[in-house]
């Protein structure tokens, strides 16, 4: 199957071109570079908009109209409070860890950059195409929880404390659902592999092929993943109305903006990976037996289609956020080891015995 | 089989209760025009207030130059903050009788919460909100007000 946007091309003539002009030390380093600074941007793009658009879903599911002030529609807002988070004080805690305190936002941006680097935008625009790519994503994701234990340890505040130890308790716990969860798609994939996990999705998505089970393991995903980032109905970690602001409580200007802006971008790879898996990622919206209209479709650039699929689960996500209260931290167990868990177990069993006996649509 | 069949009742019925709420939150999100947010400087020119916001305190007067306070002075004894000053003096009526009169209804819009006891415990209906809430001014003494106007009295058989 051939597709009208396509990245490869391109990537190997930047590298022969690269090869050329010097030696291969430099010409790697120069890559990286490259790759490393579009990254940036691009972490730094998402993550305010993101913040943007959350203030905005909110303002409308609350029937008020949001930040508008700075710009049309609000739309320098974000910069706006970027700017000044930059340029307030960095209250040095007294009897804080110095070190772990400073280090703690930075494990977690790496972490998120080490995250984003796996995911395919397009087809070749794609930082590193591991043969293990969900795996890699799993295992690096779940180091997250690393930067908020540090965060709230060091900080020697009781807030952050619990907020802390509540935090590695859900993430450690929901680590195993989201897990568990891809594992379904990766029997119905028969691949580790982002790029082939979304070749494999040319002629229908991954939720209409693997229909039932699918469908549980995308729902399980998405509540699971919704727990991972801290967020919505489960934010207990940093919960306002009872632990001021949770791991982060004694962070105050850029760092505090590290992990706000952290958050947003892990809910932005929770929404990639499902995008990913159970919506094609990048690739259009094609049926079997429809060459027409899935040839319309190849028209729409994959990264568009990336995007657009990756817009509409955060969409749902905040939606989840803006509507359900907050769980206790025992109720937060309880639906993991008694709902999720148990539910996608028996779903992996469903799906290896539906794949084993050719039950799913598609090829 | 009793168990298994309630957990999964527990599971469709906890289910179907969340996406109640998401039906809610959906249907304002997908609804621009629901929106209640008055977009104040702009519509200033438009600006409807509602009939139960307290903006300041006022006393009608009616087309005589005649209000209704008595200058009982619970409207004061009532002030949590002492806003209200009832100024009142004694004057003697034709026939012959003493007779406690309001001179002047002085309030202090700096100091005032907008409670509202004042117009709730006040007897004779006398004193209300208005819906003016523009007050900024530059010299805080501009707040004292009189809220008795000039050369107006007590409206006939009102006490």
């Amino acid at each position: 199957m051939s597709f009208i946007y396509d990245f490869t091309g391109f990537n190997q003539w930047a590298d022969t071109a690269l090869r050329q002009a010097c030696s291969p030390f430099w010409a790697v380093f120069w890559e990286v570079l490259i790759v490393g600074i579009v990254f940036l941007l691009f972490y730094a793009v998402v993550g305010l908009y993101l913040v943007l658009a959350e203030r905005k879903v909110c303002a409308f599911i609350q029937n008020r109209v949001g930040p508008n002030r700075v710009g049309p529609y609000g739309f320098f807002q974000t910069i706006a409070d970027f700017i000044k988070l930059m340029m307030k004080e960095i209250i040095p805690i007294r009897k804080a860890d110095k070190f772990l305190f400073n280090l703690a936002p930075y494990i977690v941006i790496v972490i998120n950059f080490l995250a984003l680097a796996a995911i395919p935008f397009a087809k070749g625009l794609h930082a590193i195409d591991l043969n293990i790519g969900i795996f890699y994503i799993l295992a690096v994701s779940s180091m997250g929880v690393i930067g908020v234990m540090l965060a709230g340890w060091s900080s020697n505040s009781k807030y952050s404390m619990i907020g802390a130890m509540r935090s590695g308790a859900q993430i450690i716990s929901y680590e195993l659902s989201v897990g568990l969860s891809l594992i379904a798609i990766c029997v119905l994939a028969g691949s580790l592999q982002l790029s082939v996990i979304v070749e494999r999705q040319s002629d229908l998505w991954f939720i209409f092929k693997g229909h039932l089970p699918a469908v549980i393991a995308f729902i399980i995903y998405l509540i699971a993943g919704t727990a991972e980032t801290n967020r919505g109905p489960f934010d207990l970690a940093e919960a306002e109305s009872e632990l001021t602001a949770g791991y982060h409580t004694e962070y105050s200007g850029i760092k505090f903006a590290f992990f706000y802006l952290a958050e947003y971008i892990n809910m932005f790879i929770v929404a990639s990976i499902a995008a990913t898996l159970f919506f094609g990622g990048w690739m259009p919206l094609h049926f079997p037996g429809m060459d027409g209209f899935n040839h319309v479709m190849d028209f729409i650039p994959p990264v568009f289609w990336y995007l657009g699929k990756t817009a509409f689960l955060v969409l749902v996500i905040m939606w989840f956020k803006w509507t359900f209260p907050r769980l206790r931290i025992d109720q937060i167990l309880h639906l993991e080891w008694k709902f999720l868990l148990p539910i996608s177990l028996v779903n992996i069993l469903v799906m290896a015995f539906f794949v084993l006996m050719g039950w799913y649509f598609g090829l | 089989m009793r168990e298994i069949y309630n957990y999964f009742k527990t599971v469709f019925f906890g289910v179907k209760s969340l996406l109640k709420g998401l039906k809610v939150t959906g249907f304002y999100f997908i609804r621009p025009w629901t929106i209640v947010t008055q977009q104040y400087p702009e519509n200033r020119k438009t600006l409807q207030m509602f009939e139960r916001s307290k903006g300041e305190l006022v006393m009608p007067h009616n087309e005589n130059n005649e209000y209704l306070c008595t200058g009982c002075g619970i409207c004061q004894m009532n002030c949590p903050n002492g806003t209200i000053e009832v100024k009142t003096v004694i004057v003697e009526t034709p026939d012959g009788k003493k007779k406690k009169m309001l001179d002047r209804y002085i309030y202090n819009l700096g100091s005032c919460t907008f409670c509202g006891l004042c117009v709730k415990t006040c007897p004779s209906k006398a004193i209300t909100f208005s819906t003016k809430f523009e007050h900024s001014v530059f010299n805080k003494n501009k707040l004292m007000k009189t809220l008795n106007k000039e050369g107006s009295t007590l409206k006939k058989g009102a006490e």
